[in-house]
């Protein structure tokens, strides 16, 4: 299959590249980029003209339910929303259940997507046996199995010392450790900011100290181990200063924050608003913008969608009972774009933040156009309106509070290995 | 102070699932009493008035009143409580509903029903109006959220969170006391952070226009940003009850000790407890008041709790007058026309 995309504007932050150019695709791979290879008669012709043309969107967080919440959602039904989102490469954790901490949970999951709609899913393994955060797990029986890091997801570790064991282990065998700065004694109960609103509604508090205590600790295992860490979804300003100030330090470290806590805020967890129970909490103002400025300066590398489908039922109860999390492959790319609308960062920047940004953070040669590499690819109209609504909504999840918010700028196509595995239709 | 934080940044936000107007139809008429916020003066007024013509009501011998007649209301106790259901109960009864008291703590939750079945299943019995108390803050919402339109939710206590009726019954004793609410200076004092009581009495006494509220504790049973509330804060029981018109003491959890909010019952006595020497400190006609059940020599002596100003007793008294207040103008019944009756 020869494809042929047409005169859109190719934005490839890796390439240093924007420009309205042709982009030619052959045998799953870009080959080229303004003048066709010798010889080249294409099959297809996709008309992109007045559309971006970006890499395909790399997610380090989404929950796929598979195996063990198959009532929530599966591998097929959260890579068909992935697919309509723009992503093309995701990453799942390893809290199912049970957790990935075995060779055969990771090539269960690479089965079922396999049989999928072709956007591609990478496990990380646990951490720890069972995530259990007592004993180590088989890393590099794991890693070759093909997990692309370590994580302990939301569990605990037993001590600083298992960690700091984990964390050399890993080193070893030149394996990413990503880590969630949460200090579970610190947490609590707590299921919102520990701040105004939880005050006023009588919410038992996350406080800010949660994030920046487990911070201060894993900054000094960096330091102390010399392990690369990945910090996933940090949700302080006061984080994402400490994580800017070890980086210029010298430590290996990186760091993602969800498109959502770029948005909402503690506010918007008044009247109880279940679908804005999420993990860390939504927190102040300040917060959010702090975030926002670690991303534009480029201490935050990678914004991810921290996806977590869930059944009707789990956000149906009193707000402290419902479960955390909101479905959000879909709206991962049209919160993104919102940020340049809001001139957080420029174009390239953003689309770095999703496309190169989580794929260096991997190690992978992905979130790239330049010839010789996999055409995952995505077509946006950045003028169409979108409004997410439950009727054109892929993912198993309804879990969004972004639901019905109006944004400016839609996929049209998702390539991978250079197949169309989603087009979206003209009228929606 | 920063600016108040408005809900989303994003223009074409659609409303919150919730608006506030929630309490009430679209008429404007009180429908459910979860929180005391988003009430107006003019209605909590009207309340304490309705129920001042049901407290001379209560002390005749017969108390009845058909206000609530053919009526069925549900007391739905998901947390232990004896005199919050017990003056619900009576307050019902004395309006001719059918009362219904059930007991879901030891019942089907713990079987691992969810709470809307167990709620749709009650419903489908042709309940008119639930009395809720849950241990989750924002239960009183949730079942609001997810009632029938024919149905209301009075809020008995949900988590941290709200007990507007406790609320009233005490606006309503401060004012048999007081009148005036914008002269008085009125103090909290103990575990604010787990009391859903202080903020609701917060709630209502600044709407009230009280002159000052003050909430007294250390800063572990004092919640972040408690000022945000519009309290003037205070560790020491000294400075705080200082020319205070009213006490309003908090019942202390025995599990705060456990979890390290505190080094013990017998130090909180110490330095929070009320006794005489420190009732001295406040206004010479201050009252004291108590939610109960009070825990007598940890945050009370007893010589206060039995003595001449407290109004502890008389707290219990208003609590059934007040509930029915708010139990008839939820169902909208004329009170005059009812009393007259």
């Amino acid at each position: 299959m020869r494809l042929l995309i047409e005169q859109g504007r190719v934005v490839d932050p890796a390439q240093g590249l924007d420009r309205v150019t042709d982009l030619f695709i052959q045998g799953g791979e870009v080959v080229a980029l303004d003048t066709p290879p010798q010889g080249f008669t294409p099959d297809r012709r996709i008309d992109a003209r007045g559309h971006l043309v970006l890499p395909g969107l790399v997610d380090l967080a989404a929950r796929l339910r598979e195996p063990g919440d198959e009532n929530k959602a599966t591998i097929a039904s959260e890579t068909r929303a992935a697919a309509s989102g723009g992503i093309t490469t995701l990453v799942c954790p390893p809290d199912t259940h049970p957790p990935v901490d075995s060779p055969a949970q990771i090539e269960l999951i690479h089965r079922r997507a396999k049989q999928a709609c072709g956007v591609r899913v990478h496990p990380l393994g646990a951490l720890t046996a069972g995530l259990q955060g007592r004993q180590l797990s088989d890393m590099a029986a794991l890693k070759r199995a093909g997990a692309v890091g370590m994580s302990q997801a939301l569990h605990p570790v037993e001590s600083p010392m298992l960690l700091r064991r984990a964390l050399e282990y890993a080193t070893s065998h030149d394996i990413t450790v990503f880590l969630h700065p949460i200090d579970h004694a610190l947490a609590g109960a707590g299921c919102v900011h520990e701040g105004r609103v939880a005050t006023r509604l009588g919410l038992p508090g996350i406080p800010e100290a949660a994030e920046t205590t487990a911070l201060g600790l894993l900054l000094a295992l960096a330091a102390q181990t010399g392990a690369r860490i990945h910090l996933c979804r940090l949700s302080t300003a006061r984080g994402a200063a400490l994580v800017a100030r070890a980086a210029a330090d010298g430590l290996a470290v990186t760091a993602d924050v969800c498109a959502h806590q770029l948005f909402l805020t503690e506010a918007d967890v008044e009247d109880f608003n279940a679908l804005c129970h999420v993990l860390p909490p939504l927190r102040t103002r300040a917060d959010r913008d702090g975030l926002r400025r670690a991303v534009a300066e480029g201490h935050i590398q990678a914004i991810c969608s921290d996806h977590q489908p869930h059944e009707a039922d789990a956000k149906l109860a009193p707000f402290p009972a419902t479960e955390a999390g909101l479905s959000a492959l879909e709206t991962l790319l049209p919160l993104t774009l919102r940020l340049v609308e809001e001139g957080v960062l420029p174009l390239t920047e953003a689309v770095r933040r999703i496309t190169r940004g989580p794929a260096d953070i991997l190690g992978m040669p992905l979130g790239t156009l330049s010839p010789g590499t996999r055409a995952d690819l995505i077509l946006v109209d950045p003028q169409r309106p979108y409004a997410p609504a439950a009727e054109r909504w892929y993912s198993a999840g309804h879990n969004s509070p972004f639901l019905h918010w109006r944004f400016r700028g839609r996929v049209t196509h998702t390539l991978s290995g250079g197949r169309v595995i989603h087009e979206t239709a003209a009228r929606e | 102070m920063t600016e108040p934080e408005t809900a989303a940044t994003a223009a074409g936000r659609p409303s919150g699932p919730m608006p506030p107007s929630m309490q009430f139809t679209p008429e404007g008429r009180l429908r459910h009493l979860l929180t005391i916020e988003g009430l107006s003066p003019e209605l909590v007024t009207e309340i304490l008035d309705t129920a001042e013509s049901f407290v001379g009501m209560n002390a005749q011998t017969v108390k009845k009143v058909p206000l609530l007649r053919g009526k069925t209301v549900m007391n739905l106790f998901f947390e232990a409580s004896t005199r919050t259901r017990t003056t619900f109960e009576l307050a019902a009864k004395r309006l001719s509903a059918d009362v219904l008291n059930i007991n879901i703590s030891t019942s089907s939750t713990v079987k691992g029903e969810s709470l809307l079945d167990t709620l749709r299943n009650l419903q489908a019995m042709y309940v008119d109006m639930f009395v809720v108390r849950h241990a989750d803050s924002g239960a009183a919402h949730f079942i609001a959220r997810h009632v029938a339109p024919h149905v209301s939710v009075l809020n008995a206590g949900d988590g941290r969170h709200a007990h507007p009726t406790q609320a009233l019954l005490d606006m309503f004793t401060i004012r048999r006391h007081k009148g005036d609410f914008s002269r008085l200076k009125v103090a909290i004092v103990g575990d604010i952070l787990h009391s859903r009581v202080a903020r609701s009495q917060i709630q209502a006494l600044n709407l009230l226009g009280t002159g000052e509220v003050r909430v007294i504790g250390p800063k572990t049973l004092l919640p972040a940003h408690v000022e945000d509330l519009g309290v003037r804060p205070f560790h020491d029981i000294r400075t705080g009850l200082k020319d205070v018109d009213v006490i309003i003491m908090l019942r202390l959890q025995r599990e705060r000790m456990d979890s390290g909010l505190l080094p013990s019952e017998h130090e909180f006595f110490q330095l929070w407890g009320l006794n005489e020497e420190r009732l001295a400190l406040a206004a010479p006609d201050a009252i004291v008041m108590h939610p109960g059940p009070a825990n007598r020599g940890v945050e009370i002596d007893s010589r206060v709790a039995d003595g001449p100003r407290s109004v502890i007793l008389e707290q219990v008294t208003y609590g059934i007058a007040v509930r029915m207040a708010v139990m008839s103008l939820i169902v909208g019944a004329s009170v005059n026309q009812g009393a007259a009756q």
